[in-house]
């Protein structure tokens, strides 16, 4: 029970990343592909229908991780205070720069939003990839299950880490890295023109950046945390190279489920590599937090399935139906609000 | 107070207080813009898709910053509260997620198709968008009432061999006593707050003549709403939410009251302020035996007061639970007041050149977000000194790792953000209205 709980919620965390994941890669090179302000229209046009919707994935994956594992729940989410108190205040900063960006037709002010918009998207990707090189590498859990973690110390991964380190700012970058291919391909999947063009050209540079760091990463993660990176690797690796060879299909709906595929691929690896462990203590291993031992009464977990599963297919229906009906190209004169 | 618990706390309650500005209106909102729809469903009349286009406008804005603000409020369940979280996380997990997974998906789905897809919709496909909206966010509202009424009175729980707390009963838990009248007392109000906007709005177009067919549409539907509202907030749903708490938690209707001593015949405080020293009123003025009848419906019983309660149970700041509790009644009386007045001119067909009244509907605005933050305010500081009533005080509940330092930094952050965020939104919402409704 407790294992299939943690995989439902590696699949709500894969969904928002992969699907949030998109309009923070549309964020990210948004400043890089669309140099008017039509231009930046069409790519906002590109995910408006779908942010808010996005953006939901977090807080249902959030909230079922509360109600699964609890104990996790309350330890991480203390023990990384600062960094996820930083996470909200970019989340709403980004939020606000688009809302002004949709309402207001000022000059400086519209610049001013696309700056913030492409600079909260940025910094998010990076911090949710460190946030994932945090579990993976392990925290200096107590006795009672809890821990406090500076944003940074010496930059070193074993002793006194902070949350940012030479081994969790490559995983960031990875994901910076990662996140702004899969929004390329999608602004190329979505438009037409020049601002097509401009995000297959970005995007076929950032191929081979995104491979390098992801072996640069994987390197790392053996290094720090040897369990990470085993047998139960080979699966997730052979999705990776095939995900990557999909990269370089023509058609644009490929390549951006390619992307989609190798981000799941790697989030899978992530989790096979930690599991049983949902967050591995590096003070004593012995404290670590296990499905087991962070999980909520079994009466709970049964329960919820009842709900759990009849509630995620209904979100599934509107969501398809949601996305046929904003599929194709963004029509540059289409309505909004 | 330890002072780290006073920044945590400090820090919901700011977060909470200004995240609720928003969802108030758009549950209000999002049942008053079904209505608006059902209208040009069933007359054909393009009028009212044009009302029902511009408060999708205000919705919209308005559901954003409900969003924006509302993350960071499930996340401080556990940067903030993790010994909380960790004790009542399997329990109130269930509602949390729940509201993920039923409402949010369903209601963000829909807004989608609501504000982008008006014209790629058939009228009634656009309809049902509509009402999907509302069903969304009034489940929302359902499960986030059902997680606090939870913490009001526990029930569907039982506690194991070291005193963990589990869920026992999921349809004990859903189905809550004390949660189903908070539940219709609180979106109720969310009513309250749309009509009294929609109203306000349709006053100010009035009276500066401007949008004037539009606006004598926002003026009706305001009034009639917001009057049957407001009656209900009082009756049967104020009422029934003040025997629950004389039931469950009546050391705190004691504070709410403002009665030290326990009385026969208790009177009813309509103004006064606690003195904590000498454990009076100062300044009183009662209504005699009020409160025994309003309680008891029975002018002469008993009604215990504070002194009858051991010290440590008292809620922890008795003055500001008082002056909450009598700003929420003192405000919703006015606003049944203004309501009742507007719905007799309306009926007499005076209302729309009534200025006085038309300036009194249009500066209320404020009342009903007032009000409304009264109420929680009354809520959540009579459970004091519980977090989750008889099983958990506030104190064990804070997140030991976290510093007083750390807390009153990031509380500083949200409050200079939010600061922002607060001048964005008035000027977006100014804008709006500037700009109005569509003319025929």
């Amino acid at each position: 029970m407790e294992t299939l709980w943690f995989a439902l919620v590696a699949v709500m965390i894969a969904a928002y990343v992969v699907l949030d994941g998109f309009d923070l890669g549309a964020g990210i090179v948004y400043l890089l592909i669309a140099r008017n302000d039509a231009e930046r229209r069409v790519v906002l046009k590109s995910i408006g229908p779908f942010l808010d919707g996005n953006e939901v994935w977090l807080l249902a994956a959030g909230g079922t991780l509360y109600f699964a594992f609890p104990v996790l729940y309350a330890s991480s989410f203390s023990g990384f205070y600062l960094p996820l108190m930083i996470v909200l205040w970019l989340l709403i900063l980004r939020g606000l720069s688009l809302e002004m960006r949709s309402h207001v037709e000022m000059g400086l002010w519209s610049q001013f939003a696309d700056a913030t918009f492409a600079l909260s998207s940025s910094l998010l990707a990076i911090f949710f990839g460190a946030a994932l090189g945090n579990v993976i590498r392990g925290v200096p859990l107590n006795a009672d299950g809890y821990f406090f973690l500076p944003l940074w110390t010496n930059f070193t991964p074993q002793h006194d880490a902070g949350i940012l380190d030479w081994y969790t700012i490559p995983i960031g970058l990875a994901a910076f890295a990662a996140l702004m291919f899969h929004g390329a391909l999608w602004v190329a999947y979505k438009t037409e023109g020049d601002v097509q063009t401009r995000a297959r050209m970005l995007a076929n540079r950032l191929r081979w950046a995104v491979v390098a760091l992801t072996v640069l990463v994987l390197g790392l993660s053996e290094l720090v945390q040897p369990r990470a990176v085993r047998g139960a690797w080979l699966l997730p690796l052979a999705a990776i190279a095939i995900a990557i060879a999909g990269w370089f299909s023509k058609s644009d709906r490929t390549r951006f489920l390619a992307s989609s595929g190798f981000i799941v691929a790697m989030l899978v690896g992530a989790v096979l590599g930690v599991y049983p462990y949902v967050l591995p203590s590096n003070s004593d291993p012995a404290l670590s937090l296990t499905i087991y031992n962070a999980s909520a009464a079994p009466y709970g977990l049964s329960i919820g399935l009842r709900w759990f599963i009849p509630g995620m297919i209904l979100a599934a229906g509107y969501f398809f139906y949601v996305y046929r009906h904003f599929a194709g190209k963004v029509q540059s004169d289409g309505e909004g609000y | 107070m330890d002072s780290a618990l006073a920044v945590h706390r400090l820090h919901f309650a700011f977060t909470v207080t200004f995240h609720y500005l928003f969802p108030q209106l758009t549950m209000g909102l999002a049942l008053l813009i079904v209505v608006l729809k059902t209208l040009a469903l069933r007359t054909g009349n393009p009028h009212y898709a044009r009302a029902a286009r511009f408060w999708a406008k205000i919705f919209a804005i308005n559901f954003t910053f409900g969003v924006v603000t509302g993350i960071p409020m499930e996340f401080q369940f556990g940067t903030n509260w993790a010994r909380f979280s960790r004790s009542a996380g399997g329990v109130i997990g269930q509602s949390l997620a729940m509201e993920g997974v039923f409402s949010f998906f369903l209601e963000s789905s829909f807004l989608g198709l609501f504000l982008f897809g008006e014209k790629r919709l058939s009228p009634i496909a656009h309809w049902f968008s509509a009402v999907a909206m509302f069903l969304g966010s009034w489940l929302s509202g359902f499960f986030i009432i059902v997680t606090d009424a939870w913490m009001q009175y526990p029930t569907g729980y039982s506690l194991g061999p070291k005193g963990e707390i589990m869920l026992s009963d999921l349809g004990a838990f859903l189905l809550n006593p004390w949660g189903l009248w908070q539940y219709l007392h609180n979106m109720i109000a969310s009513v309250v707050t749309g009509s009294f906007v929609m109203a306000s709005i349709g006053a100010f177009y009035l009276l500066t003549g401007k949008h004037t067919a539009q606006a004598t549409t926002f003026v009706r539907t305001g009034v009639i709403a917001g009057t049957v509202a407001v009656a209900l907030l009082v009756f049967p749903t104020g009422d029934q939410q003040g025997k629950m708490v004389l039931e469950h938690q009546p050391v705190t209707l004691a504070a709410m009251e403002g009665l030290f001593d326990t009385t026969e015949g208790a009177p009813l405080a309509i103004l006064g302020q606690p003195d904590m020293e000498k454990m009076k009123l100062d300044n009183p003025f009662v209504i005699p035996e009020a409160l025994s009848f309003l309680t008891y419906k029975h002018w002469g019983a008993t009604v215990r007061g504070l002194r009858d309660f051991p010290r440590d149970l008292w809620p922890d700041n008795v003055p500001l639970l008082y002056f909450s509790y009598h700003i929420m009644v003192g405000l919703g009386t006015f606003m049944l007041a203004l309501m009742a007045v507007s719905l007799i001119l309306l009926r007499g067909g005076r209302l729309f050149t009534a200025r006085p009244v038309l300036w009194a509907l249009m500066l209320a605005m404020p009342f009903p977000y007032i009000a409304t933050t009264a109420g929680w305010m009354t809520a959540e500081i009579g459970r004091q000194p519980w977090l989750m009533y008889g099983l958990m005080r506030t104190a064990q509940g804070s997140s030991p790792q976290v510093s007083a330092g750390n807390g009153l930094f990031t509380l500083m952050g949200f409050m200079g953000l939010y600061l922002v965020l607060g001048v964005l939104f008035l000027f977006l919402i100014m804008r709006e209205i500037e700009h109005g409704p569509e003319e025929a």
